[in-house]
């Protein structure tokens, strides 16, 4: 590749601080041809980064007097590694050590405008030429000093560890000649990157930047912060979604309750804050509240799916030649808790005229936008601190409690501590909403003429950006995609059927019902790749092809066709295996990337029976291969550990994770109900391949493990079984659990735990 | 209100709270030892896990006035102190391993296995998948295949 050219700043200041300038948006194609798919030519990748791109300059790095170089990522990290990353392609850049960078999270900077959004896995791809400029700025600006203080050329001169050399030997370090490279006026420069070949750190394998502190127990999440008067508060939630608090029977009696200080009502429910956490749950446990109903009161999965399968809409299959075979399936995937473990949570300390919020948060711009409007507050006057977060899955793309937090405390006028208990989150909280898919395909003569799909959701809250991006970028989104909705029109871009059939039609659509949704991790993917895995095993088996074969023989994409070749040499599919178990395989093509996933599936009724206490045990993954080709990788240990959790999330919902809707409510209230992979469900052999790439830059990975793993392991399970399932997960049928009570909407605290220690 | 006085990480201490608070919140919002972290709060995520006199226990089912003055809980702040060494091995093997993705469950992971192995090796036995398969502690980044390897790891150092 050759050296590309780009603008950077040295800004004024007293230590060197710079920025990198990288153009407006390239010009995306005039019209979209029949094939390929939109998402192949223009992603919602592009429309990120694109829509980022005017704002690069803002993103700054400093160079300090100890020789450290610092940098606020307008992004989030919530464990996809993106402060490891940043900090490996800094030190590349400045030929300094990983260990003298330090990344931190920026607080919402709303003039970075579409510049501060962390979904789509696109962190890499749209920040890693904008870093490398800044930092390539810095560079050149720390050598010409050099240059100066050593009486040599910059380019006689050498950089290791933050130390240049002179040919005769004399050296200077970063932290010596900050000050000097600093510069009292805003000075443009141009830059010329190092062609990729010549990274040393990027492409190595490298171990988080806070893994010690993670170890340690010294990583700081937002409910470990220490705020000043920031007390404890908890909201006591009514029996149904989104329902409203009328009256309270007895708020002086739990207002003189031990340990609390205040009891206010919000929309939202009856907050309690008190000097303990344990102190807000019995509150929240003894107040007696009279509800309204919320909006989907008497709703359950069944009353949804009707609706659901009313909006579907029509297939339209083309004139197609006699003796065609169609092919005709539908599938339905139950709602799905996008929570992470760090449950919601968020402190706000309100003042009269102005607010500071801290919080984890992936929008932060727009949270800070919604505090102020529920505050009443100029946008100006309202600070929002990005805290790093305890997982997201999508999860926190919304800012529901920091701008709970920000109204409770302003109720109370006082700091407070607001964590929702986890009783709350899979009944209060965001979900992936439940969806239908159906596919027909029309076969002849060992072709695929025709595949069409209709997927159909419950409608998906994108109020965290992605619209305003949409609007923004219109002129630059390719021809049709102005047409259509907000919700359709991010499906079509992250929608990429990597097969040639035909015709290809996916449509998406949707039912608006008052469910609280969200862009849990992959948006539609999972789903939709699920469905479309699972249907084509059975095309293979139409036309008696082993899927592995169909698959190479009408698959388009080079990558995707190496991805599935080595996962399934290095999980040898096809091997002979006991009755009951199997293999599946899959593929997926997204984030500029291709995946494939192989896994093998124990279905047998030994195994399927054994007891775990409080568990859902079931069909057992025992080995689990994914190839990943996300593009220039940055960190390959990282992005492994993304591909784990891909897989991990796969298993849980192919096979065991959902809400039940009843009666307006859901039944799941924590992790004994709500059944996430645990260790009884890993698979115990697990191996990851990165495809080498000769791709100049990121892909996504956060996200990209996610939907073939899903697949796959639909696929070995109706292979094992001999049925093919069509709803999701596969045990969704069973309630495994009792529920837990509704009022009080939080379960007691248990007392016996000395009798359970080991 | 009440007084208790117990040890935690090495140190007696004594707390002016109310006798039913579980000790999670004691730990967390009376004494600021933030290692240990909710998750759930009724012994089901193990995020809290911690060690009372060397064994794996769960603060946030335990209330204040279940534990006594001589009752030494270890949080995941003490755990290098109970080997005299700046890391634990398990926390070793863990930083090897980069088991870390969000790192909110991590305490309890770590803490968790060093009393599994405590445990088998009490027995005389190996850590087998089947004692990796009892591990409840959630991981919601779905990093179990390298806390499986680095549990092995850090037992072979222990």
């Amino acid at each position: 590749m050759s050296r590309r050219s780009f603008l950077g700043f040295v800004i004024a200041g007293t230590t060197l601080t710079v920025a990198a300038e990288v153009g407006g948006a390239p010009p995306a194609s005039a019209a979209v041809p029949t094939a390929p798919q939109v998402a192949e030519l223009y992603d919602l990748g592009d429309l990120q980064t694109h829509s980022a791109l005017p704002t690069s300059q803002l993103i700054r790095i400093t160079v300090d007097d100890h020789g450290l170089a610092h940098f606020a990522i307008p992004r989030m990290e919530v464990g996809q590694g993106i402060t490891t990353a940043a900090s490996m392609i800094i030190a590349d850049e400045l030929s300094m050590r990983v260990e003298d960078v330090r990344v931190t999270l920026a607080p919402a900077r709303p003039e970075l405008v579409f510049n501060q959004l962390t979904g789509g896995s696109n962190t890499m791809e749209s920040m890693f030429t904008p870093i490398r400029v800044a930092a390539a700025v810095a560079r050149g600006a720390l050598l010409q000093a050099a240059a100066t203080a050593l009486g040599a050329t910059v380019s006689s001169l050498v950089v290791k560890g933050g130390v240049v050399t002179a040919p005769d030997g004399s050296t200077r370090t970063y932290a010596a000649l900050s000050g000097a490279a600093a510069s009292s006026t805003t000075t443009a420069v141009r830059v010329e990157l190092a062609p990729t070949s010549s990274f040393d750190v990027v492409g190595t394998p490298r171990g988080r930047v806070d893994a010690l502190e993670a170890v340690t127990g010294r990583k700081r999440f937002t409910m470990d912060l220490d705020v000043p008067g920031a007390l404890p508060t908890m909201v006591c939630r009514p029996p149904t979604l989104n329902g409203s608090p009328r009256s309270v029977d007895n708020l002086s009696a739990v207002r003189a309750m031990p340990g609390v200080t205040d009891v206010v009502v919000v929309d939202t429910g009856v907050a309690v804050r008190a000097e303990t956490f344990g102190q807000c749950i019995d509150a929240v446990r003894a107040l007696r509240v009279t509800w309204a109903g919320g909006p989907v009161e008497g709703e359950s999965d069944d009353t949804v799916l009707n609706r659901l399968k009313a909006a579907e809409l029509p297939m339209a299959v083309p004139k197609v030649p006699l003796l065609t075979q169609t092919v005709d399936m539908r599938f339905e995937f139950m709602f799905r808790s996008s929570a992470a473990l760090e449950p919601n949570c968020a402190i706000a300390d309100v003042r009269d005229d102005h607010a500071t919020v801290w919080a984890g948060l992936k929008a932060p711009i727009v949270a800070q936008r919604n505090i102020a409007k529920a505050l009443g507050l100029p946008i100006a006057q309202v600070a929002v601190n990005v805290v790093t977060g305890g997982g997201s899955f999508g999860h926190k793309l919304f800012g529901d409690a920091a701008i709970e937090a920000a109204t409770i405390s302003r109720a109370m006028g006082k700091p407070v501590k607001l964590m929702w208990h986890r009783a709350d989150e899979p009944r209060q909280g965001r979900t992936h909403p439940m969806a239908t898919s159906r596919i027909r395909a029309t076969l002849l003569a060992g072709e695929v003429l025709t595949f069409e799909q209709r997927h159909t959701s419950v409608r998906t809250d994108f109020s965290h950006g992605l619209g305003e991006r949409l609007t923004a970028m219109a002129a630059e989104l390719p021809a049709g995609l102005g047409n259509l909705g907000l919700a359709e029109s991010i499906f079509t871009l992250t929608q990429e059927l990597p097969y040639d059939f035909g015709v290809v039609t996916q449509l998406l659509d949707e039912v608006d019902m008052g469910f609280n949704t969200g862009s849990m991790r992959n948006i539609y993917s999972p789903d939709v790749a699920c469905a479309n895995e699972l249907f084509i095993d059975q095309l293979a088996r139409k036309m008696r092809k082993d899927p592995l074969a169909f698959r190479l023989a009408f698959l388009r994409s080079e990558r995707v066709k190496a991805c599935l070749r080595k996962v399934a040499e290095v999980g040898q599919w096809g091997r002979a295996m006991p009755t009951g178990t199997a293999q599946g395989i899959a593929v997926h093509s997204e984030y500029k990337g291709a995946t494939a996933v192989l896994v093998e599936i124990d279905c047998r009724p030994e195994t399927v029976g054994r007891q775990v206490r409080d568990a859902v045990t079931g069909p057992r993954v025992t080995r689990a291969v994914i190839a990943i080709d996300a593009g220039l990788v940055v960190n390959p240990l990282g992005l492994e550990a993304q591909m784990m959790g891909g897989v991990s999330d796969g298993i849980a919902l192919a096979l065991t994770s959902s809400n039940h809707l009843v009666d307006g409510h859901f039944l799941e209230a924590s992790w004994d109900n709500y059944f996430y992979t645990r260790q009884w469900n890993v698979p115990p052999s697990f191996e990851c391949v990165v495809m080498p790439s000769d791709a100049s830059l990121p892909g996504g990975a956060g996200e990209a493990g996610v939907a073939a793993s899903v697949a796959a392991t639909a696929c070995a399970y109706a292979r094992a079984t001999g049925t093919v399932p069509t709803r999701f997960p596969v045990n969704h049928g069973t309630v495994s659990f009792t529920p837990k009570t509704f009022v009080p909407p939080v379960p007691p605290s248990p007392t016996d735990g000395l009798a359970h220690t080991y | 209100m009440a007084q208790h006085t117990f040890r935690v990480n090495g140190e007696a201490v004594t707390v002016d709270v109310a006798d039913d608070v579980r000790l999670l919140w004691v730990l967390r919002d009376v004494l600021g030892i933030t290692g240990p972290k909710y998750g759930c709060g009724i012994n089901v995520c193990k995020a809290c896990t911690s060690h009372i006199n060397g064994k794996a226990f769960n603060p946030c089912s335990v209330q204040v006035k279940d534990v006594g003055p001589d009752d030494e809980i270890t949080t995941i702040e003490g755990l290098p102190d109970t080997v005299g060494a700046d890391l634990h091995p398990m926390q070793e093997a863990w930083l090897e391993r980069d088991v870390a993705q969000c790192g909110y469950c991590q305490p309890g992971q770590i803490m968790a296995a060093v009393a599994l192995v405590h445990q088998v090796q009490a027995g005389g036995r190996q850590i087998t998948d089947d004692d990796l398969d009892g591990i409840r502690n959630v991981c919601r980044c779905g990093t179990y295949n390298r806390i499986r390897e680095a549990v092995r790891d850090g037992a072979a150092r222990m």
